[in-house]
């Protein structure tokens, strides 16, 4: 799938962003006055900002505001609705504690609990799609879901915890990794499948067109794949171990929480990347390509 | 509503013979005019007479080659356009309600002025059928001619999809595949129609006709044309002994 940079920086940001909302909505920790101020500041300002970039994809971004009109069938409007839910409650939280100097601990928890609910609408887009193997699959919520509490106890300053949450999400991170490079495989989609020819091997002898289309441009997206072994170490490095590995180990205080994040973000955002540029469509078997990984 | 509605009794789609089909095109260019000028926004083109020409089509013809373990490749053309499913996936995804599924005779079509071009339809479809047109920035489909099949201003003969009206091969057929006695059924059940990727769970409406086993004897008059004279006669085998005496000739 073609990784859009707009695509990639909503989903690294938000999910950052509604983390370390999530932790605020539950009190922990739970500043007041200007330190509140900061804290939302930065929650705010990720997710917020990641909602806008994911804009910057549409084809008629002025009538985005439709997209909260069908959260009866499809995830995205889902996300949108909840998404602003969750921005909502946590304003009404952080006036009380920024302004008033109290918290809401009731509206706090729901608060929360919608910021996550939101993370997991995010990745459920890509993991109810049947068309993408590697996407469907459990793990996808799990991945989205571990490293946006773990990103968001980072920015928490929950150093031991933050350094804890980053290794279960590393893990989830190298399952899916696992899993997914076997989806396509176990899907059973094949081209025999996707023509019905059958009595003999099969290959594509000529595309419709000369040139490129959307679909070869969008869904047939193959590199990264090249470096994808690399980047891979580089991105669970970067977005997990070193991070993990200065919380628990080196001695706790504002640059190691300040490396700590910059490595989670740089990391993050290559293994997001590469969430978008190893996913093989289905449709790309039409083009011939994936062969060697179907069943 | 993106909400698909109960399966329908009329499933109007298509029957693409496989047989037929000679991979002429015609019915890529016919589906392209007429969906440029009629429903919805023109599919447009982008850099059309230079280095890298794309364009926007609701109607792509791939070919294929079978090649069995013993005996001659078979080359197959495979034209591809949307399947129309009953269990559309791309309608669901839809954030906006753009995309909607027909109650009344299941064509699956896109409402262009609510449309937000995000795309998602287009992956949720495992057939590549949607395109999103960069000219216009909204979702393009196979609309199934919606706008000449009930159309009471054409002749009768002209109220099927451009595609299937044009091609010169009859490797399209239209009609109602929800009436297990319409042309179409019949020809689906004669011939042992196919869903194409049945394991996605679509349950696509249009149905491929596979290629029928061909002939093993296929040159009857091969026989009748084996050459008449082995060694060259006359003039002919006059010439060919001279040159062969030739020093480095082949004997």
């Amino acid at each position: 799938m073609h990784p859009a940079p707009s695509i990639i920086l909503f989903s690294t940001l938000s999910g950052l962003g509604f983390g370390l909302l999530a932790f605020l909505g539950v009190g922990a920790p739970a500043p007041m006055g200007r330190i509140a101020l900061v804290f939302y500041a930065i929650g705010f300002t990720l997710a917020v900002g990641g909602l806008i970039s994911s804009t910057f994809h549409l084809g008629r971004p002025e009538r985005a505001w439709r997209a909260f009109t069908q959260w009866r069938t499809s995830w995205l409007s889902r996300e949108g609705c909840i998404a602003v839910a969750a921005l909502m409650v946590m304003g009404l939280t952080a006036i009380a504690q920024i302004f008033f100097g109290t918290r809401l601990p009731f509206l706090g928890w729901i608060g929360a609990a919608l910021c996550l609910a939101t993370v997991f609408s995010t990745s459920m887009i890509y993991a109810s799609l049947r068309t993408v193997p590697r996407w469907h699959d459990p793990t996808t919520p799990a991945l989205f879901l571990g490293w946006s509490i773990a990103g968001g106890a980072l920015l928490a300053a929950h150093t031991v915890l933050a350094g804890g949450l980053l290794l279960v999400a590393l893990v989830i991170q190298i399952v899916h990794w696992l899993r997914g490079d076997s989806a396509l495989r176990r899907s059973g989609t094949t081209l025999a499948t996707a023509t019905g020819l059958t009595g003999g091997a099969l290959r594509s002898f000529e595309p419709p067109h000369t040139g490129g289309n959307y679909l070869t441009h969008e869904m047939v997206f193959q590199i990264g794949r090249k470096h994808a072994r690399n980047l891979r170490i580089i991105g669970a490095a970067l977005a997990g171990a070193l991070p993990a590995g200065l919380l628990l180990l080196a001695p706790a205080g504002h640059v190691t929480a300040g490396l700590a994040v910059l490595s989670h973000l740089a990391g993050l955002v290559v293994t997001r990347w590469l969430f978008f540029a190893e996913a093989e469509h289905v449709v790309g078997l039409y083009y011939g390509a994936h062969q060697g990984k179907t069943a | 509503m993106t909400q698909l509605p109960p399966p329908s009794d009329v499933k109007l789609g298509l029957v693409i013979d496989l047989d037929t089909c000679v991979g002429c095109h015609a019915c890529v260019t016919a589906c392209k005019g007429w969906n440029t000028e009629n429903y919805g926004a023109p599919l447009s083109d982008t850099d059309p007479y230079g280095a890298e020409p794309s364009g926007t089509f609701l109607n792509r013809i791939h070919s294929y080659e079978v090649q069995p373990e013993d005996g001659a490749a078979q080359l197959v053309h495979f034209p591809k356009s949307c399947l129309h499913c009953e269990d559309a996936p791309c309608v669901t995804v839809c954030p906006t309600g753009a995309s909607y599924k027909r109650a009344e005779d299941g064509i699956v079509l896109v409402n262009e002025s609510a449309c937000i071009g995000c795309g998602l339809c287009a992956w949720a479809c495992p057939y590549g059928a949607r395109e999103k047109d960069p000219a216009e920035g909204v979702m393009k489909k196979c609309t199934l001619c919606v706008d000449r099949i009930y159309n009471e201003n054409l002749p009768e003969e002209d109220r099927v999809p451009a595609c299937v009206r044009t091609c010169p091969a009859g490797a399209r057929h239209f009609g109602d595949l929800g009436d297990p006695g319409s042309d179409v059924s019949r020809l689906v059940a004669e011939r042992g129609g196919i869903d194409l990727m049945p394991e996605q769970g679509t349950k696509p409406v249009n149905q491929y006709l596979p290629p029928r086993p061909k002939d093993t004897d296929l040159d009857v008059l091969a026989p009748l044309l084996a050459p008449v004279a082995e060694t060259p006669q006359g003039f002919l085998g006059w010439l060919d002994k001279t040159l062969s005496k030739l020093p480095g000739s082949a004997q």
